[in-house]
């Protein structure tokens, strides 16, 4: 019987994907580990390799198509002696009757819903009882989930770092555009993803906005010797000051560093913190684990790497997925102010502004200074005023005193 | 002309021979370095030959118990020399082994003292000149740690000794002074008891085994009291005088001052790094606290330059030493591995009773902030211990409240040291109260008790 390859669900948000490209052609020889295919994803373009040996019989989904459901055949692998004809016999479509996840049901359905097929084909879910209790205390499907532990086993770590994903098919359908004049340009996952999140954030999540005024004298002349001495070794930006600022504040007032569900509050273990990056077609936070045990050279270098990765589409998903706080930074642009948006499921996001000459008044007198505006966007459900304030008032200590930073 | 290879490892103790034997099964050409002899301290002074030590201890102990099995016999001696004999007769039988274990997985043996001598380069020492030079990109630092000298407390082999001398006495000391409690000097403690020498412990910490459970450390406090053991916790040697005919110690206790007079002491107070004369301040590989600095793939941030075991710091187990060493080499050779969980390393120690851990102690536990439920079950309500005549012990867990998350097992009693292994792999799969609940346990063993325990979390203990 010849084999077929299915749409895997590369990430735990993917309900469809784009077909990229074909990287092998009918009748090309495939052996197991073959990268095959490439996968567009939610936010990253990820290479298929192919789980079973023999001969690309027929390519059933062509390269460039959008909206390939997760788990349809999209190509088949004739076994070894097996003839072309063997295609002719096997269903074109749908491998098995696999449930959609959005569909409805029918009324007197089964309480228990069949757990979708795992990428690799099987049905059940591989995880740690520990990695079951917690997933099924948040309310999470373990088929939504993708593993780190051994043979892709999901482990308690991958429900700590979760990121719910958005309700699927509650949004009231968008209606069609009318016809006016201009191009329509459809959407890439990207696209369609950050429209998502961000209405679901602002639909679900009380916001409120704290802001603070930064004096960065000391810590642009801290940034210009450092690099002065750098060589090629490293250059630090401003922002590289403020994820350390930030990583240090969300260790000094914890609570931040939190998530809200149904359950209860999640209080995260480690400092993970992510960083909005603008890419032609959207947004994306790759993200610097453990920040607060990072330097500034190994966090600069570290981000410029994934800034690259992330500008070529080449993040994989454990670059980009979890995080506790995010930052975005616009000061480039120079923006003084901006309200940032949540990104769920973190409790925080801080907007950062240009750094700019601004008068000050200090001892009675007005001087020049260079202030950097920042305002903290924080979910209200789990941070209170006050903690966002004490949050924010500690990145702006790191950054009106970087040396304290070095402690 | 150096020669060249894929993989160098300096030392051949359980870290470097594993990483090598590793590395060769990866396809590298790989080289163990090593001075003294192959398999380390764990395998010739560690581990294997305190364990051969502590089963004659044992057979001795069961001897004169005999009457309580129904066998009667007189005149029962032992001689040391022998049971030392057996003992070094084991650790080199092991050690052969090792050679064998290398050789068969062709990795080059090479005699000598290894020295970084420039990048990617090894030089081998011998007899005080250069006998190898060796190059590879991947050079693995596994040379392990030894005894800490306490000052004032020096040990000279003669009438102050480190587990070495301790390990070859050529007869029982009369009156020994051990002075540390964690597992080293509580082995020897057991030992030399059994074999019955007169045994004071001296412990800085407030308790014995201190990095066990503390209830563990009260019942094992007890059991070796009840040997006749003298236990003084919260103390310190502040100082030793050499007599005519051994040691006259000075030893400030919560009691006040006291002083014994003991045929030998044996310094058993911690451990330091083998950093030195390896080259590692030339090649910018960073020294803390006599331990070299490295990840958790045993990367020391100067390209090519590995460390792993001992070298790189507690806890100093041999397990530990090559779980690092295969994950460094399998990292060399890309081969993505996980890195280790240190929280599920378990710790054995092999008096009498043993003591066997794995995991979060109930006072580290709550010191995280976790609500935790804790589980007991007594050797005294288990049939096969009360069959083997080892009706004392204890086997306690911990678990989260919330989660059922299992933390962390403490063991006290007979064939602990077997036993824990069950828990570790629980603690590894990240396993839960209610799934070690449901899992069969065979009738009739000691790890019923390890069920019972779980069960005593839940409410459902049966057997006590």
């Amino acid at each position: 019987m010849p084999i077929p390859v299915t749409m895997p669900a590369l990430s735990p948000t993917m309900t469809e994907g784009r077909l990229a490209a074909w990287r092998k052609r009918e009748g090309d020889a495939v052996s197991p580990g073959d990268v095959i295919a490439e996968i567009e994803t939610d936010k990253a373009t990820m290479e298929l390799e192919a789980v079973d040996g023999g001969t690309l019989g027929k390519i059933v989904v062509p390269a460039g198509s959008a909206g390939v459901k997760v788990n349809d055949v999209i190509a088949m692998i004739l076994e070894e002696g097996e003839d072309a004809a063997a295609l002719a016999k096997t269903p074109a479509k749908k491998v098995a009757p696999a449930p959609a996840p959005a569909v409805a049901q029918p009324v007197d359905a089964p309480k228990a819903q069949p757990a979708a097929p795992r990428a690799d084909g099987s049905a059940r879910a591989f995880a740690s009882p520990l990695a079951r209790k917690l997933a099924k205390d948040a309310g999470v499907d373990l088929n939504s989930l993708t593993g780190s532990g051994p043979g892709g086993r999901i482990v308690q770590r991958d429900v700590a770092v979760l990121q719910v994903a958005p309700a699927q098919a509650k949004a009231p359908a968008v209606p069609p555009m009318a016809a006016e004049a201009g191009t329509l340009l459809p959407h890439n996952n990207i696209r369609r993803i950050t429209a998502e999140r961000l209405t679901e954030a602002w639909r679900t999540i009380p916001h409120i906005y704290l802001t603070a005024d930064c004096v960065i004298d000391e810590l642009m002349r801290a940034r210009a010797n450092l690099n002065e001495r750098a060589g090629d070794l490293y250059k630090l930006s401003v922002n590289d000051f403020v994820i350390r600022a930030v990583a240090f504040a969300l260790r000094k007032v914890p609570e931040m560093n939190a998530q809200y569900s149904a359950a209860g509050t999640l209080q995260l273990s480690s400092v993970d913190v992510a960083v909005a990056v603008a890419l032609k077609n959207g947004l994306i936070t790759p993200i610097i684990r453990r920040a607060d045990q990072k330097g500034l050279a190994e966090i600069s270098t570290e981000m410029r790497a994934l800034a690259e990765k992330a500008k070529a589409g080449k993040l994989m998903p454990e670059e980009y997925q979890g995080g506790g706080f995010s930052i975005s930074n616009l000061g480039m642009f120079g923006v003084k102010q901006f309200n940032a948006i949540v990104n769920p499921p973190q409790a925080g996001i801080l907007a950062v502004g240009a750094g700019e000459p601004r008068a000050v008044v200090r001892d009675g007198a007005v001087v020049v200074a260079t202030v950097m505006t920042c305002t903290l966007s924080c979910d209200h459900r789990v941070v209170d005023g006050a903690t966002g304030a004490r949050f924010l008032s500690a990145v702006r200590g790191f950054l009106e005193e970087p040396m304290t930073m070095l402690l | 002309m150096a020669d060249r290879y894929d993989l160098l490892v300096v030392g051949g103790g359980p870290g470097g021979y594993v990483a090598a034997i590793r590395a060769a099964q990866l396809g590298m050409k790989a080289v163990v370095v090593e001075a003294e002899h192959l398999g380390g301290i764990c395998l010739n002074w560690g581990c294997i030959p305190t364990k051969a030590l502590l089963r004659s201890s044992e057979i001795f102990h069961l001897l004169q118990h005999l009457d309580e099995f129904g066998f009667s016999a007189d005149n029962i001696r032992f001689d040391m020399g022998k049971v030392v004999a057996r003992s070094r007769k084991v650790a080199k039988k092991l050690s052969l082994g090792v050679a064998h274990l290398l050789k068969k997985n062709k990795v080059t043996v090479i005699d000598g003292r290894g020295r970084l001598s420039g990048p990617g380069t090894l030089a081998v020492e011998k007899d005080g000149r250069i006998v190898a030079e060796l190059q590879a990109p991947h050079i693995v630092l596994a040379t392990g740690a030894r005894a800490r000298q306490l000052p004032g407390l020096e040990a000279d082999g003669e009438r102050i000794w480190t587990y070495r001398e301790a390990m070859v006495p050529a007869a029982l000391p009369k009156s020994l002074l051990i002075v540390g409690s964690g597992a080293i000097g509580i082995e020897f403690a057991s030992f030399y008891r059994s074999m019955g020498a007169e045994v004071t412990v001296v412990e800085l910490l407030d308790r014995i085994l201190p990095v066990e459970d503390e209830e563990i450390s009260d019942l094992a406090a007890k059991a070796f009291r009840k040997q006749g053991m003298t236990l003084l916790t919260s103390s310190k040697v502040t100082s030793v005088k050499k007599t005519s005919d051994g040691i006259s110690a000075v030893l400030a206790t919560p009691e006040g001052e006291r002083k014994i007079d003991v045929e030998k002491v044996i310094s058993a107070v911690g451990i330091v790094g083998n950093v030195e004369n390896l080259g590692l301040e030339a090649a910018g590989v960073k020294v803390e606290k006599t331990h070299v600095v490295a990840n958790d793939f045993g990367e020391t941030g100067v390209k090519g330059i590995y460390a792993i075991g001992d070298l790189v710091g507690p806890p100093w187990l041999a397990h530990k030493a090559s779980h690092e060493g295969v994950v460094c080499v399998e990292h060399i050779a890309g081969k993505h591995p996980h890195a280790m969980d240190k929280s599920a390393i378990p710790g054995c120690t092999y008096s009498m009773p043993q003591v066997a851990s794995v995991g979060l102690t109930e006072a580290r536990a709550r010191a995280d902030g976790r609500e935790v439920r804790v589980g007991r079950f007594p050797y005294a309500g288990n049939g096969k211990a009360i069959a083997l005549g080892e009706a004392e012990g204890l086997v306690k867990t911990v678990f989260d409240a919330k989660t059922g998350e299992f933390l962390g097992a403490h063991m006290i009693g007979a064939e602990v040291t077997e036993l824990i292994q069950g828990y570790v792999v629980a603690k590894t799969h990240e396993t839960t109260a209610e799934a070690l609940a449901e899992t069969i346990f065979p009738h009739p063993t000691l790890s019923e008790m390890m069920h019972e325990s779980v069960l005593d979390v839940l409410g459902k203990r049966i057997h006590f």
